[in-house]
C-alpha cells in the first residue's frame, strides 16, 4: 500500500526534538542533573516549586546551548528572551514551564548527512531553550499517583526541523545525524530509550507537484529509531486509507503505542491548551557576548559531516565508509591513529570495521576503554604489513588480544604464531611433499592445475600454517613445474 | 531620631539592658496584637529567647526586634501569604533579605499580617481578619503591608519589612504615620519572597523616621545570586545619608497630573500645599513637570500586575504543600476545588483578570499595549529626571478609611494606588514619609520619587525634611 502511496503523494514530515543537556547542574537551579538515587533526591526549591524561589539561569547550559547553535550553522541571537509556558499538571511545579516562545537563542541552520550514499540537508527552524518537566508515576494497583521532579528544570534543547523530510527512513537518518552531532559536541547522551533524547513527528501528505501541505498530525511517545520509521509509516498510511475514503484529516496529536504498532489520538487542536505564553520576568532578556560567542566556536570540535567528508578525501574511503568510521569521536580518533601508523587506509578501515566493531556493540560507552587500543591494533597490523603474520593469522591474535588483553607481541611468541618466511625450510617441505604424493604430482604436471592447491594445502598442515602463503606459492610454482 | 536607632544608642551606652526592654515589649506587643491584629503570629519563643539571654548586647541589630510581612519565608516559620491556601506550609529556608538581617543580629518576632498574596490597599484581604489602624481601630493601616505599617505605628517592633508592588509599602506607612522606603528595582533581592507580580515587586524598610529606614536597608540591600533580577549596583552609607542636609538648592518637581486629580481629598491637599512651602523655605526650587501618561498607569499596572500574579500563583494547585481540597474525583477537581477553597475572593478576581488578559487572542490587545504604556511612563520620569532631582507627590488621595468602607467597591480601591503604582512601573524608588494629622488624628503621607538607585538622596531629603518640619503624631488607641 506505501508504493501506491508514494505514487499519489509525498510524505512529509518535520521533526521537533528535545534533547537534555549533560550540565552538572540544572536549568534554573542548582539541583544536581541526576537522578540515579531514588525520587525527589535530586530537588532544590526552585523545582519543587516552592514559594518565593527564584530561577537563576545555568550559564554552562548556555554555553552547550550556544555550541550546539554553532554546529548546526544557527543564526544564534544576540537577544533572546525566556517565556512562561503555563498549564496544570503535578509533574509541573510551577504551573509554567520556563521555555522560549517569539525570540528563542537559535534560528535557522541545517543538519546535513550522506542518506543512501548522498548527501543531504534538512533546515531547521530554531533551537530554543526549557526546562524539563518532572515525572509522574501512577501505581494502578493502589490506586494512587506520584510525583517525581529529580527531572524538573533539568535543561533541554527543543530543536525543530524545516518539513523536508520525505520518508520514514530519511527521518531515521537526520535523528541519527543530529545526535551525532550532540554527542560529538558532547552536550547529550542522546539515548532514546532512556529518554534523555526524544522526539516527536509532524506528518503529513502532500500531492506530488502541489504546494500547500496537507493537514498535520503531530506524533508523539516515540522511543527509538526503529519506532520512528514504524509510527511514521503507520501514519502516512492511516492519512492515505482516510483520503481515500473522502474523509478529512483532523489536526490532532497522537500516541504511538510500540506493542500494539499503532496510534490512538491523544488530543485534538480544538483541545489543545491555551499555554498563555508571556515573557518570564525572573529573567532578564539573555544577552550574549560577543565573547562568549567566540569562545564557543573556538571549542567546536570537528564536526561529523565534517570528519566524513575528510575522511572521504583523505583516506579514500567510501560515503559508507565514513560514515561508519565517522559513528563516534573515539572510533573515529582510533581509525585515523591505526591508519596514520600503518600508512595502509584500507587495512585500517578493513580491520576496524569488519573485526574491532564486531566486539562493539555500545559505541559511545565501549570505545573508549576498548582493548586492543588504536597503539596495540597498530602493533597488530605491522604484523601483517612485514609479512610476519598472515590476514587470518591476525584475525586469531586479535581474538586473543581482545580476550586476554595481551600485546599482539606476546601472543605470537607464546603461540609460536610467527610466520616462516625461511625459503630453506619451505623448500624442504615442499621437495617433501612431492615425494610423498607422485600421483598427484604427475596429474599436476599433465593438467590438473587445481591440485597447485593440494600441495599449498598439505605444505602448510605439515608446517602447521605459517608458511608465508605468497612466499610457499612462489616457491611451490617454482619446483612443482 | 527612631526608636531603632535610639535603642541601638541606649543598649551601646548600656543605658538599657536587652532583657529590661523585652520585659516592657513583651506584654505591649501582645496587648497590642489583640487590638490591632497586625501579627498573624508573634513568635513567643523568640521573645522569650531574646528576654533570657545571657550575652550582651553585640551591636547593630543585634537582638532587636524586627517584624517580617507574612509573604517573606523565615526558615522553619510557617509562611502564609495571608492566604488558607498556604495553610501549614513552613518555609524550608529563608529569604535572602531575612538572611540578612539575621547576619546583623537582628531577632524576628513575628509574621506580619497583609492582604492575601500581598494584593490590597487596606488589609482587608487577609485570611486572618484586616489589620487595624492603631490610631483609630475602626480604620484601616492601608494595604497591601498593613502589618507591618500598624506594628511600627503601635511599637510593636523597631522596623518592619514590607513589600511593595503598585504602593503596598508606601500606602500602609501614610496611613499608619509611618516612614516606608520602596526601593529600585533590583536593589533588594526577592529571593525567599512570595512572588505577587514579578516585574513590580520589591522589598523594603518600615520603619519610625529616614534613619530607622537607612538602618535596615543597610542591611538588606545588594546583589543576591539567587535573584537574577537582583543588580550588581555599589550599595552605599545609607546611615550616612541620612546626615546630609540637601534640600537646598534641591530641584524638586510636581507632577501636575498629580495635583489636578479629582478625588483627592482636601486635607491631605491642603497638608501637601504646607509641605511645598516648607520645602521652599528650606531652600528648595519647586518646579512644575508633567507625566501626562499618569492616567494610564493604573490600567497598566493592573493589566502587568494580574497576568505576573495569575502566572505566580499557578504553583498553589495542592499537590506539593499548604492545602489541599478535602474530597475530589480528579486530578482537575482537586486543583479546581483547593483553589476554589484557598484563595479568597480578590486574589481570584485578579488570577482571572491576569489569565484572561494572557490569554490567546487578547495578549496583544492587554499584556502587550500595557507593556507599551509601561515603557512610555518609563521614558516619561527618565525625561523629568533630566530637569529635577527628586519628585514631591501625596502618598494617597485619601485618608485611611473605615473597615468595610470600600470592600464592595474593587474599582474605588484600585485608585488608591494612583500615586504609587507608576513608580513600580517604572522601577524607580521612592519613599513616603508623615508630614502632619487630618483633623480626626489619622496620618497623612508623602512622597519622594527618585532616580534609579538614588534611595541615599531620598532618604537624606526626608531626614533634611524631618529635622526641619518634624510631623505631629497622633495618640495611639492601642
Amino acid at each position: 500500500m506505501l508504493d501506491e502511496l508514494l505514487k499519489k503523494y509525498e510524505i512529509v514530515i518535520g521533526l521537533e526534538v528535545h534533547a537534555q543537556l549533560n550540565t552538572k547542574e540544572k536549568l534554573m537551579s542548582a539541583a544536581r542533573n541526576d537522578f540515579g538515587k531514588g525520587p525527589n533526591t535530586s530537588v532544590s526549591t526552585i523545582c519543587t516549586g516552592m514559594p518565593g524561589a527564584l530561577p537563576v539561569l545555568n550559564q554552562k547550559a548556555v554555553e552547550m546551548a550556544i555550541e550546539c547553535g554553532l554546529a548546526l550553522g544557527c543564526h544564534v541571537q544576540k537577544k533572546s528572551i525566556f517565556s512562561r509556558k503555563h498549564y496544570f499538571y503535578p509533574d509541573l511545579p510551577k504551573g509554567y514551564q520556563i521555555s522560549q516562545y517569539d525570540l528563542p537563542y537559535a534560528q535557522g541552520g541545517a543538519v546535513e548527512f550522506y542518506f543512501n550514499n548522498e548527501k543531504r540537508k534538512i533546515n531547521l527552524q530554531r533551537i530554543h531553550m526549557e526546562e524539563d518537566a518532572g515525572k509522574n508515576l501512577h501505581l494502578d494497583a493502589q490506586g494512587i499517583s506520584l510525583v517525581d521532579l529529580n527531572r524538573s528544570s533539568v535543561p533541554l534543547l527543543e530543536i525543530v526541523s524545516e518539513p523536508e523530510i520525505r520518508s520514514p527512513q530519511e527521518a531515521a537518518a537526520y535523528l541519527k545525524a543530529l545526535r551525532l552531532v550532540l554527542r560529538y559536541l558532547d552536550i547529550c547522551e542522546g539515548n532514546l530509550e532512556e529518554g534523555n533524547f526524544r522526539c516527536d513527528a509532524n506528518v503529513s501528505l502532500r500531492l506530488h507537484g502541489a504546494e500547500k501541505f496537507g493537514t498535520r498530525v503531530e506524533l508523539k511517545n516515540i522511543n527509538s529509531f526503529r519506532n520512528l520509521e514504524r509510527a511514521i509509516e503507520y501514519e502516512a498510511l492511516r492519512q492515505f486509507q482516510a483520503i481515500e475514503d473522502n474523509q478529512s484529516i483532523v489536526q490532532e496529536t497522537r500516541l504511538w503505542d510500540a506493542n500494539k504498532n499503532q496510534s490512538i489520538s491523544m488530543r485534538s487542536k480544538e483541545e489543545a491548551a491555551d499555554y498563555r505564553y508571556m515573557p518570564e520576568p525572573d529573567l532578564y532578556p539573555l544577552v550574549l557576548t560577543e565573547k562568549l560567542l567566540s569562545d564557543a566556536e573556538s571549542r567546536l570540535p570537528e564536526l561529523p559531516i565534517q570528519k566524513m567528508q575528510r575522511f572521504i578525501k583523505t583516506y579514500s574511503r567510501s560515503a559508507y565508509e565514513a560514515e561508519v568510521l565517522c559513528a563516534s569521536k573515539e572510533l573515529a580518533t582510533y581509525f585515523e591513529t591505526v591508519a596514520k601508523g600503518l600508512n595502509d587506509f584500507d587495512l585500517a578501515s578493513n580491520f576496524i570495521m569488519t573485526n574491532v566493531l564486531a566486539k562493539i556493540s555500545n559505541l559511545e560507552k565501549e570505545m573508549k576503554s576498548f582493548y586492543p587500543d588504536s597503539g596495540a591494533l597498530t602493533e597488530l597490523l605491522h604484523e601483517i604489513q612485514s609479512g610476519n603474520l598472515s590476514l587470518g593469522m591476525a584475525k586469531e591474535v586479535f581474538e586473543t588480544m581482545f580476550a586476554e588483553k595481551k600485546k599482539a607481541k606476546e601472543i605470537i611468541e607464546s603461540k609460536g604464531l610467527s610466520q616462516i618466511n625461511d625459503e630453506k625450510i619451505i623448500k624442504d617441505c615442499v621437495l617433501e611433499a612431492m615425494k610423498e604424493f607422485p600421483k598427484q604430482l604427475s596429474d599436476f604436471r599433465s593438467g590438473k592445475d587445481k591440485l597447485f592447491g593440494f600441495f599449498m594445502g598439505q605444505c602448510q598442515k605439515s608446517l602447521k600454517g605459517k608458511a608465508n602463503p605468497s612466499l610457499l606459492k612462489k616457491i611451490l610454482e617454482e619446483n612443482l613445474k | 531620631m527612631g526608636r531603632l536607632a535610639k535603642i541601638q544608642k541606649a543598649l551601646s551606652e548600656k543605658k538599657i539592658s536587652l532583657k529590661e526592654f523585652y520585659q516592657d515589649f513583651i506584654p505591649q506587643i501582645k496587648n497590642r496584637n489583640s487590638k490591632t491584629n497586625a501579627y498573624i503570629e508573634i513568635f513567643e519563643d523568640e521573645l522569650d529567647a531574646q528576654k533570657n539571654r545571657s550575652d550582651e548586647y553585640r551591636g547593630n541589630l543585634d537582638g532587636l526586634p524586627i517584624g517580617i510581612k507574612d509573604i517573606i519565608s523565615i526558615r522553619n516559620r510557617n509562611l502564609t501569604a495571608a492566604s488558607k491556601i498556604l495553610t501549614g506550609y513552613r518555609a524550608v529556608r529563608s529569604a535572602t533579605v531575612v538572611e540578612r538581617l539575621a547576619h546583623v543580629g537582628a531577632s524576628f518576632c513575628g509574621r506580619l499580617n497583609c492582604d492575601e498574596f500581598a494584593m490590597g490597599s487596606s488589609n482587608e484581604n487577609s485570611a486572618y481578619g484586616p489589620v487595624r489602624n492603631p490610631f483609630h481601630l475602626e480604620h484601616t493601616a492601608g494595604g497591601s503591608s498593613g502589618g507591618s505599617a500598624a506594628a511600627v505605628a503601635a511599637e510593636m517592633c523597631l522596623g518592619s519589612l514590607g513589600t511593595d508592588t503598585g504602593g503596598s509599602i508606601r500606602l500602609p506607612a501614610a496611613f499608619c504615620g509611618i516612614t516606608g522606603l520602596k526601593p529600585t528595582y533590583g536593589r533588594v533581592s526577592r529571593s525567599g519572597v512570595i512572588a505577587f507580580a514579578s516585574s513590580l515587586d520589591q522589598v523594603g524598610p518600615m520603619a519610625d523616621d529616614s534613619l530607622d529606614c537607612a538602618i535596615l536597608l543597610q542591611a538588606i540591600a545588594g546583589r543576591d545570586s539567587r535573584d537574577a533580577t537582583s543588580l550588581n549596583i555599589p550599595t552605599e552609607d545609607y546611615v550616612a545619608a541620612t546626615q546630609k542636609r540637601i534640600l537646598k538648592g534641591l530641584k524638586i518637581g510636581l507632577p501636575k497630573e498629580y495635583f489636578n486629580m479629582k478625588g483627592l481629598d482636601p486635607e491631605i491637599e491642603k497638608q501637601t500645599q504646607e509641605s511645598i512651602e516648607n520645602l521652599k523655605k528650606a531652600g528648595a526650587e519647586i518646579r512644575e513637570i508633567s507625566l501626562p501618561h499618569t492616567p494610564y498607569g493604573i490600567a497598566a499596572y493592573y493589566l502587568i500586575a494580574t497576568a505576573e500574579a495569575a502566572s505566580n500563583l499557578a504553583r498553589y494547585d495542592g499537590i506539593r504543600y499548604g492545602k489541599r481540597a478535602e474530597e475530589f474525583d480528579s486530578l482537575k477537581d482537586l486543583m479546581i476545588k483547593t483553589r476554589s477553597e484557598g484563595f479568597g475572593a480578590e486574589v481570584k478576581r485578579r488570577i482571572m483578570l491576569g489569565s484572561f488578559s494572557l490569554s490567546a487572542g487578547y495578549y496583544d490587545a492587554y499584556y502587550a499595549k500595557a507593556q507599551f504604556v509601561r515603557s512610555k511612563i518609563q521614558r516619561e520620569f527618565l525625561e523629568a529626571f533630566k530637569s529635577v532631582d527628586l519628585i514631591f507627590s501625596p502618598a494617597s488621595p485619601s485618608l485611611a478609611f473605615k473597615i468595610g468602607e470600600r470592600t464592595n467597591d474593587p474599582l474605588s480601591m484600585y485608585l488608591m494606588d494612583i500615586f504609587t503604582v507608576s513608580v513600580n512601573l517604572a522601577g524607580l524608588p521612592a519613599i513616603a514619609f508623615p508630614i502632619g494629622l487630618s483633623q480626626s488624628g489619622l496620618p497623612i503621607g508623602a512622597q519622594f520619587i527618585g532616580r534609579p538607585f538614588s534611595e541615599s538622596q531620598l532618604l537624606s531629603a526626608v531626614a533634611s525634611y524631618e529635622e526641619g518640619f518634624p510631623s505631629k503624631r497622633g495618640a495611639l488607641q492601642c
